[in-house]
């Protein structure tokens, strides 16, 4: 089941995901990307339903281009993350959106951040933090070996950790995850972590 | 001919003009002036005080003079109970926007907001325009202080040092030729002080015809001060304009 994490290091934070498309007990597709890239420096990894997922993170990101275009000076990840949490609050009382969320981002001034946000409108600013099944593993194995000046490389290592512990300890573990990364340079795909790939195209 | 276009707000006459938009401008060009200096440490507002009679107990300090959130602060020239409207409409928009985003709201977008509400009483109409011009002082983040000027029209523009109200052009003028790039929040108010002692219809410059705002940054955190009466008479005496100053124009 689902694994977003994410944390925040020396001049970067990084999110992880799991990339799996699950419907009941069927697995639709196993190279699905639930990291959006908000804009140039900001990343939204996010769980839950399928179809609110899609609906909210991309939502949000219009919204986002929308103030940048308007005023012409983008929204920073404590806006975005205030902003976001709005919307999931004010959605909650009406139609909630089944969606958590972890933004992370960097800016000029205040350099890489990270927010935790769950469908509930619970809003926190932190260096490390966890949604779904996976996340009993890896806030674990991250309250072990997390620190705050962390390298990417170190950061890295730390996420093989974590999806080592919840690939041989959780029954649902899914078997495809990315990684994003925002730093000073911008927000990017880093790396994949597959044990699976699609399903080959029988040659007729 | 084009009084036929008159009482419309919202219809283009022959000329291709709009009536009550200019009338009124033209009010304001009647009411107590405001002049407004943008130094490198902060912006200076300047507001001739209309009404001053001994027998008027006034509920603030100030009657030109608003504060529209921590970090902007405006003085108005024109209909007061207009402005009134008008900056209660600032203050919602600004705490709205520090609801939404837990920030304070760029100076640009507040005035903005302000002057789309201005904008739409020309185009989709009411019974007249607001006859309000708005000097606003602010500081933010991304383009630290600044000073805007707005009309009635719903226009709005960025200013080094401007002048809304009775003698704005002559006001304008002097600011043309007196203002320089980096000066100081001391000498920008020595200047707003000067113009308007030449400006003003009135021979001399006292501490009831006045107000002054300062808007600026200390320990990190903005700060908007009104002068008291007592500061105020001091810089007159220390800017040498107590006794009956120059020529009005």
């Amino acid at each position: 089941m689902e694994c977003v994490f994410g944390l925040v290091g020396k001049e970067f934070a990084l999110v992880v995901a799991d990339t799996s498309a699950v419907h009941s007990i069927l697995v639709h597709k196993s190279n699905e990307d639930k990291i959006m890239i908000l804009d140039s420096h900001k990343l939204m990894g996010a769980s839950g339903e399928a179809g609110d997922r899609a609906q909210f993170t991309e939502y949000v990101q219009k919204n986002v281009a929308l103030y940048q275009f308007r005023n012409g000076i983008p929204l920073t990840t404590k806006a975005t993350a205030n902003y976001t949490r709005g919307e999931l609050a004010t959605a909650l009382r009406k139609n909630p959106y089944q969606v958590n969320v972890i933004l992370a981002g960097y800016d000029q001034e205040t350099g890489p951040s990270l927010y935790y946000i769950d469908y509930i409108a619970t809003f926190h600013k932190v260096d490390k933090a966890a949604f779904g099944y996976g996340s009993y593993f890896a806030l674990s194995m991250m309250d072990r070996h997390y620190r705050p000046d962390m390298t990417v490389e170190e950061a890295v290592d730390l996420v093989d950790q974590c999806l080592a512990e919840i690939r041989s300890r959780l029954v649902v573990a899914p078997p495809n995850f990315v990684i994003k990364i925002v730093d000073k340079d911008g927000a990017r795909e880093y790396a994949w972590r597959q044990t699976v790939k699609d399903a080959p195209v029988p040659a007729v | 001919m084009s009084r036929r276009y008159d009482s419309r707000t919202t219809i283009f006459s022959p000329e291709g003009r709009l009536y009550q938009v200019e009338y009124a401008m033209e009010a304001i060009g009647n009411a107590g002036s405001a002049i407004g200096v943008l130094s490198k440490d902060g912006v200076v507002l300047v507001g001739e005080k209309k009404v001053t009679s001994k027998l008027l107990q006034t509920s603030s300090s100030t009657e030109k003079m608003y504060k529209i959130d921590d970090h902007v602060a405006c003085v108005v020239a024109g209909i007061m109970s207009d402005a009134n409207i008008l900056i209660n409409t600032a203050r919602v928009q600004a705490q709205r926007y520090t609801f939404a985003y837990q920030e304070p709201m760029p100076v640009e977008q507040l005035v903005q907001s302000l002057c789309d509400t201005k904008q739409g009483y020309t185009q989709f109409g009411g019974l007249r325009p607001f006859g309000v011009s708005f000097l606003f002082a602010g500081w933010d983040k991304n383009y630290g202080f600044q000073l805007y000027m707005s009309d009635p029209s719903g226009n709005y523009g960025g200013w080094k040092a401007a002048a809304i109200g009775a003698n704005n052009q002559a006001a304008q003028s002097i600011l043309k030729q007196e203002y320089k790039d980096e000066l100081s929040r001391e000498e920008a108010v020595d200047l707003v002080l000067k113009v308007l002692s030449k400006t003003m219809d009135s021979t001399s410059l006292t501490s009831e015809k006045l107000e002054l705002a300062e808007v600026f940054v200390s320990n990190g955190k903005v700060k908007y001060q009104v002068h008291s009466p007592d500061s105020l008479d001091k810089l007159l005496i220390k800017s040498g304009l107590t006794q009956p100053a120059a020529e009005a124009s």
